[in-house]
């Protein structure tokens, strides 16, 4: 039986008379790529909100791997293994490539509590920092001011610097926003060969990209998620037809 | 270490400062080596400050407390009889420290305009609380009687003595402050100036690695202050006035924030035009401030913007 | 007891001071987005227009017209020439650029009506004292202060709240971008917003020229005073504003008459004398780390962000 590594009960979250999440229950299991879909304004960004511990929910519990983390602030979730990527593109722009990565590397290569050694030389940092960006295909850019970047090598900055935290769960909020196809299937191909070696959930648009990577889907509209199971299940349910995909998934 | 541009103009501006008292002395201008030596004092404020303004993004619009604080701690050590500079300057560093950390513990939990105001605020509260100990002063200042004294090893009554002293404080900060921003600290310092969110994303509890460069930049400006009061050998409360606060963000800002060497531009340039002012007409406050305002509208990064590296701006806080 | 409410009152007077001054800060920051350091000297060239008015005049009304409408007119040069390019800016070089204002302005009042104090004398009609209660009279004036400051307090929130032109300010708060879209001149809605801010300094400060002494830098602390205010009450919000300023009128103002006396009953005179100011200085900032510490957001923060 598959263990659940992130799960929810009962979350809600409401901003005045608007509800925003509504009871929601997830369960989502170590190893799987879990895509979380649904129409614009359901919710799904004020949930990722929630599971990263930025928003805090009106009510309901996140669990961890088993522990309880509603109300622990995002760098102890962070410490604990859950990263997250944002839908508008976060770096450090004056920095280089590299040193976003490196800064991200820093947070789990010993403490930050040094004041004299120069950080940019320190191999701790650097080589992971560099294989990881090799491995994403950034390996070139590494010098360049992050701010420099084309939007689709943003987005994979986002993602090194996500992975070099070595989470065991990365939430993604929409990594292929505004890529060009190209970029697109690269990044597809990225994010299934981390599958198994992380646990990953995922709102993304792009339909074919979800139903190609996913293991399991949450539809969620008007913050309920209606529907929970595989990409045939869910395309055969009447609800989710109905309420979202149209007549246009076969 | 590369030594860039940054560097190379460092060092030629410390060599020069290193050379002026015998040049000074040689042609009778001997004030120049007091008025220096106010103006490096100065120098290590504006430097303290742009560790957490320019590189922490942390606008501390009550600096000129710790500089106060500094004094206080040399002047009432000696008032009463303990005119030992080991402990005064141990002390003064301390206090300030420690001062530091109660503001900063309160101020950091805001953000933003919120952050400059009680900064402010808080400055002002020391201010008052000096003005208020009628015991050192209070209103009136209080002449110290000696300068502090290390083992009989210098002798600060010596301009040249005390010019060079404190610019070995300078240089001292100058190079801790360089390793410290390039460090892993640093990193995570100006990676919170840069996007927060990212890094509280990333797993840093940004909260603890501001506070302590907050401390730090304190008591650095402590160390000014003591060396302020061996200076002046007097102790008055205006020195923690808000609007010397406001004078050495000044200075920061023109020298150009961000870049550690700029702001000791920014000192001399400030003081020196100050200087200049007042001599010119009394009403020289007319004309410095609509000076300030244009380089503030006109000129984002300062004097080092020339020499090709520039501070750029603190990102627009949100309240 | 009489002593005690008598302060009280004083502390409420001082309040009102602070609460108009806050007022401003509050309103254009809150729709402008705009940190204002010079607002203190707005308020002070109010008390000295005022002042100056009155003594060549000798009429109370005309003084206060004048420092109204010079006051004003000041805030709008200043709005126009200056301000209108820090809009835009981060909040820092708003800070620097109002900084170099105090400066500037500190220094014109000495220029042109020397460095001693001014004389401002409170008016024939309003001097004397008012028995609030039999045996425990009041002088009118301060009185006076705090009639008035409620009233325009009063006038600001109908304003803000219930009229179209508040409506708008409160719209150009929450989105610029929109109500100028909405074809709404946002320029010279700030502009009115910034008038009526320097109004309401110009106010504060003429009329407490007789109670505090009109002189260079005489809105400074002041100011500094005002923003905790404002911190403490929660930026954008009047209502705020008035409890805060009261609250911490009073605090201070008590503080500052018995302290002293307080302490000397468990130590000696001598460090009464010094603890007691002191602390007394030290009481509203206290209060405001305290506020902050369990409400960063301050008592009345505003709900859109």
């Amino acid at each position: 039986m598959p263990d659940v590594l992130l799960e929810t009960r009962g979350l809600q979250k409401h901003f005045g008379g608007l509800v925003a999440t509504d009871d929601v229950s997830l369960a989502i299991e170590t190893g799987e790529l879990h895509a979380v879909i649904g129409p614009n304004g359901a919710g799904k960004t004020t949930l990722i909100g929630q599971l990263a511990g930025e928003i805090a929910p009106s009510g309901g519990q996140i669990l961890f791997a088993g522990e309880d983390i509603t109300a622990l602030a995002t760098p102890d979730r962070v410490a604990r293994g859950l990263a997250r990527s944002f839908q508008v593109t976060s770096i450090f722009p004056e920095f280089s490539v590299l040193d976003n990565v490196a800064l991200a590397v820093q947070r789990h290569a010993g403490h930050s509590f040094r004041f004299w050694a120069d950080a940019r030389r320190d191999a701790g940092l650097r080589r992971p920092a560099e294989t990881l960006l090799g491995e994403l295909g950034l390996a070139a850019r590494a010098g360049v001011p992050a701010g420099t970047l084309s939007h689709s090598e943003k987005r994979t900055l986002e993602i090194a610097m996500v992975l070099a935290a070595r989470p065991r769960l990365v939430l993604l909020d929409e990594p292929l926003a505004g890529m060009a196809p190209e970029d697109s299937k690269r990044m597809v191909q990225i994010l299934s060969g981390l599958k198994g070696r992380l646990t990953i959930l995922l709102i993304e648009h792009d339909m074919d990209a979800v139903f190609s990577l996913a293991d399991r889907l949450t539809v969620l509209v008007y913050g309920k998620a209606i529907a929970t199971g595989t990409p045939a299940q869910i395309r055969a349910n009447d609800q989710v037809r109905h309420a979202y995909l149209g007549d246009e998934a076969e | 270490m590369k030594i860039g541009r940054k560097g190379v103009v460092a060092v030629v501006a410390l060599v020069a400062l290193a050379a002026l008292p015998p040049i000074a002395l040689a042609l009778d201008q001997d004030f120049y080596i007091d008025m220096f030596t106010r103006i490096m004092i100065f120098a290590i404020a504006a430097v303290s400050l742009d560790l957490i303004l320019g590189y922490g993004g942390l606008v501390s619009f009550g600096h000129a407390a710790y500089l106060g604080i500094g004094s206080y701690a040399v002047g009432i050590l000696a008032y009463h009889g303990f005119g030992n500079g080991f402990l005064q300057f141990g002390v003064a560093i301390l206090a300030s420290a420690v001062v530091a950390l109660f503001v900063g513990w309160v101020s950091l939990r805001t953000s933003g305009v919120y952050f400059i105001m009680i900064t402010l605020a808080f400055g002002q509260m020391i201010y008052f609380l000096g003005e208020s100990i009628n015991l050192y002063g209070g209103d009136n200042g209080l002449n110290i009687q000696q300068h502090s004294d290390f083992a009989g090893l210098l002798d600060l009554d010596d301009s040249s003595t005390l010019y060079y002293f404190v610019l070995a404080w300078l240089v001292l900060c100058l190079g801790f402050g360089w390793r410290l921003v390039n460090s892993r600290f640093g990193m995570v310092i100006r990676g919170a100036k840069s996007n927060e969110r990212r890094m509280l994303s990333l797993g840093f509890r940004t909260f603890r690695y501001k506070l302590l460069a907050f401390v730090i930049s304190g008591a650095i400006a402590g160390i000014a202050g003591a060396l302020l009061a061996n200076l002046t050998l007097f102790l008055s409360p205006s020195v923690m006035h808000w609007t010397r606060s406001g004078e050495v963000m000044m200075m920061v800002i023109l020298g150009g924030m961000g870049t550690l060497i700029g702001p000791v531009f920014g000192a001399i340039v400030y003081l020196l035009f100050e200087s200049l002012l007042s001599g010119f007409t009394e009403h020289w406050q007319a004309i410095l401030g609509p000076f300030l305002v244009l380089v503030v509208l006109f000129s984002k990064s300062g004097l080092m913007g020339f020499s090709g590296r520039g501070g750029g701006a603190a990102a627009k806080s949100n309240a | 007891m009489i002593a005690v409410a008598e302060q009280v009152l004083n502390g409420v007077q001082f309040g009102i001071t602070l609460f108009l001054m806050a007022a401003g800060l509050t309103l254009i920051f809150g729709v402008m987005n705009l940190v204002n350091l010079a607002h203190g000297s707005l308020y002070m060239v109010g008390a000295y227009i005022a002042a100056a008015t009155f003594n060549a005049t000798h009429s109370f009304l005309l003084g206060i017209g004048a420092a109204l409408a010079g006051t004003a007119a000041v805030g709008i040069a200043i709005e126009v020439v200056v301000f209108r390019r820090l809009y835009r800016r981060d909040h820092l070089d708003q800070v620097l650029a109002t900084f170099g204002l105090i400066l500037f302005f500190n220094e014109l009042v000495r220029m042109i009506w020397g460095a001693t104090a001014l004389y401002a004398q409170v008016p024939g009609f309003l001097a004397g004292q008012v028995e609030l209660l039999p045996g425990a009279p009041y002088p009118t004036y301060r009185l006076a202060i705090i009639v008035a400051g409620l009233v325009v307090g009063v006038l600001i929130y109908l304003l803000v709240m219930k009229t179209r032109i508040g409506m708008l300010i409160r719209a150009g708060a929450s989105d610029r971008t929109m109500v100028g879209a909405l074809g709404v001149n946002i320029t010279l809605l700030y502009t009115l917003v910034f008038g009526v801010g320097a109004a309401l300094a110009a106010l504060s400060g003429a009329l407490a020229g007789p109670v505090f002494t009109v002189e260079s830098g005489m809105g400074d602390d002041l100011l500094i005073l005002a923003f905790v205010v404002i911190v403490i009450g929660g930026i954008g919000s009047i209502r705020g504003a008035f409890i805060a300023s009261v609250l911490v009128g009073v605090v201070d103002t008590i503080g500052r008459a018995f302290l002293r006396q307080l302490f000397a009953l468990v130590m000696s005179g001598f460090a009464a004398d010094s603890a007691g100011p002191a602390t007394a200085s030290m009481l509203i900032y206290v209060l405001m780390a305290a506020v902050l510490f369990f409400r960063p957001q301050g008592l009345f923060p505003r709900e859109n962000r």
